[in-house]
């Protein structure tokens, strides 16, 4: 039983009893926290707005008997709020938190994860960048930081790289791209191979300066088929706010 | 160790939100202890509300007997006004104030997508076809300020604006008797942002 200090980014919250929450945090030094807000539904609470999904926040947290903590004091680092005022946004950002909440495991620091969720959100809140491409890429990224990055510049069947094939179709079962020869699962565009290649492979940065690419919608449903895969699990975030 | 018709209460009241096992026999045995007639009254209410208790056909409040609830019949409320509320608590909350005269609208919940709650989950299709009707002029979306609402308040004005309604959402700031250095950042903020000019 013992207090201690995080930062965190929370990643949603459920409702307890009259006025309380529970709140999921990805933290940087304790991976998935869950603690309990009290009062935090009341208007005067001493915790205010800092404990709303997506905020960053450093905490003090109490670490009782019980699996859930008890947050004692929350401070805002970065409540992103360019990103809470654009819808767009809200759903790349829920998006980025569902994905975040299955792959952290409790209680077990994952600094590169804690580390690609900020820097995710940071891009979503530059009002320079367009937020399509952020969800896709965040996907992708995190599949590679888990061991399931997806093989983009060789056939993932036969092994043989460009320019001897063309690679034409993305496979979850062979783990990545397939030549015309191999060729099975989802087709993909010139073009999308082409970002996605720049995003696995050290380009990030400069695929998100630009405006999204014409194959952005492409390239989230082959992130998604191959996260949703590597979960196990109907991701519900980015399908149920497709239409808004 | 309870008779059967004891432990039946047990196990339903220790079904409702917020009682435990402990809570639920406390509640148990006090039925037991107080008269027939308490007891029976307390049967006759939960019955009622289930029997006559319904949606109101207009703006989803609760009403009673299959109609339309209190305010929806009530001929002197501004009917250009149409607030947006998440549940039916909240218009009680709204009520409260005494400062609102016009109808509501219950949309039964908020856009949640990491509980793969949708638009079609909501009573928005029926919102846009009230204001279309009913001859409103402003949409106050009453929206608890949370990120849950905030989407769901953008959603709605990215409908309701295009079509020349007036959409408002609740001023967002310090709650009276607070103490400012205790206001969170994105409070404050707001509360900055939504400032008003004093008149001397």
């Amino acid at each position: 039983m013992s207090l201690f200090r995080d930062q965190g980014v929370v990643l949603r919250t459920y409702r307890l009893g009259e006025a309380d929450r529970i709140v999921v945090l990805l933290t940087q030094g304790h991976g998935k926290v869950r603690a309990v807000a009290k009062g935090v539904r009341r208007t005067n609470s001493k915790f205010g707005g800092r404990l709303e999904p997506m905020s960053h926040v450093s905490l003090l947290l109490w670490q009782g008997r019980s699996d859930l903590d008890i947050v004692n004091q929350a401070e805002v680092i970065d409540a992103y709020r360019f990103v809470r005022q654009d819808l767009p946004r809200v759903s790349a950002g829920l998006a980025l938190l569902e994905v975040a909440d299955r792959l952290a495991q409790e209680r077990h620091a994952d600094r590169r994860l804690y580390e690609t969720l900020v820097g995710a959100l940071r891009v979503l809140d530059d009002p320079a960048r367009d937020p399509a491409l952020v969800p896709a890429a965040f996907f992708l990224k995190t599949l590679v930081l888990e061991g399931a990055g997806p093989v983009v510049t060789a056939c993932a069947s036969c092994g043989l790289a460009e320019p001897e094939v063309e690679l034409v179709s993305f496979d979850l079962l062979e783990g990545g791209m397939l030549c015309r020869r191999c060729r099975r699962g989802r087709p993909v565009s010139a073009g999308a191979l082409e970002v996605l290649r720049q995003v696995l492979g050290g380009s990030l940065g400069a695929v998100l300066a630009r405006p999204a690419p014409g194959c952005t919608e492409e390239l989230t449903a082959l992130a998604l088929e191959a996260m949703e895969a590597h979960l196990d699990h109907r991701l519900r975030a980015l399908r149920s706010v497709a239409g808004l | 160790m309870y008779t059967a018709p004891l432990r039946a209460l047990i196990d339903e009241l220790g079904r409702l939100p917020g009682v435990g096992p402990k809570s639920a026999q406390r509640m148990a045995f006090h039925l037991l202890r107080v008269p027939t007639e308490d007891a029976l009254r307390l049967a006759d209410a939960i019955v009622a509300v289930k029997e006559r208790t319904t949606l109101c056909t207009r703006c989803f409040n609760v009403a009673e007997g299959g109609g339309m609830c209190a305010v929806c019949s009530d001929e002197r409320r501004d009917v250009t006004v149409t607030c947006v509320v998440e549940d039916p608590r909240d218009i009680v909350a709204v009520e409260r104030t005494g400062q609102f005269k016009g109808r509501y609208h219950v949309l039964q919940g908020a856009l949640n997508p990491l509980e793969g709650v949708g638009p079609e989950q909501l009573r928005v299709k029926e919102l846009l076809q009230r204001v279309d009707e009913e001859g409103t002029e402003e949409v106050i979306l009453c929206t608890n300020p949370n990120l849950e609402w905030e989407a769901t308040a953008m959603y709605l004005a990215k409908l309701l604006t295009p079509f020349g309604f007036r959409v408002t959402k609740l001023a967002s700031g310090l709650p009276v008797g607070g103490d400012l250095e205790y206001a969170d950042e994105l409070t404050l903020g707001r509360a900055l942002e939504g400032r008003r000019e004093l008149d001397a």
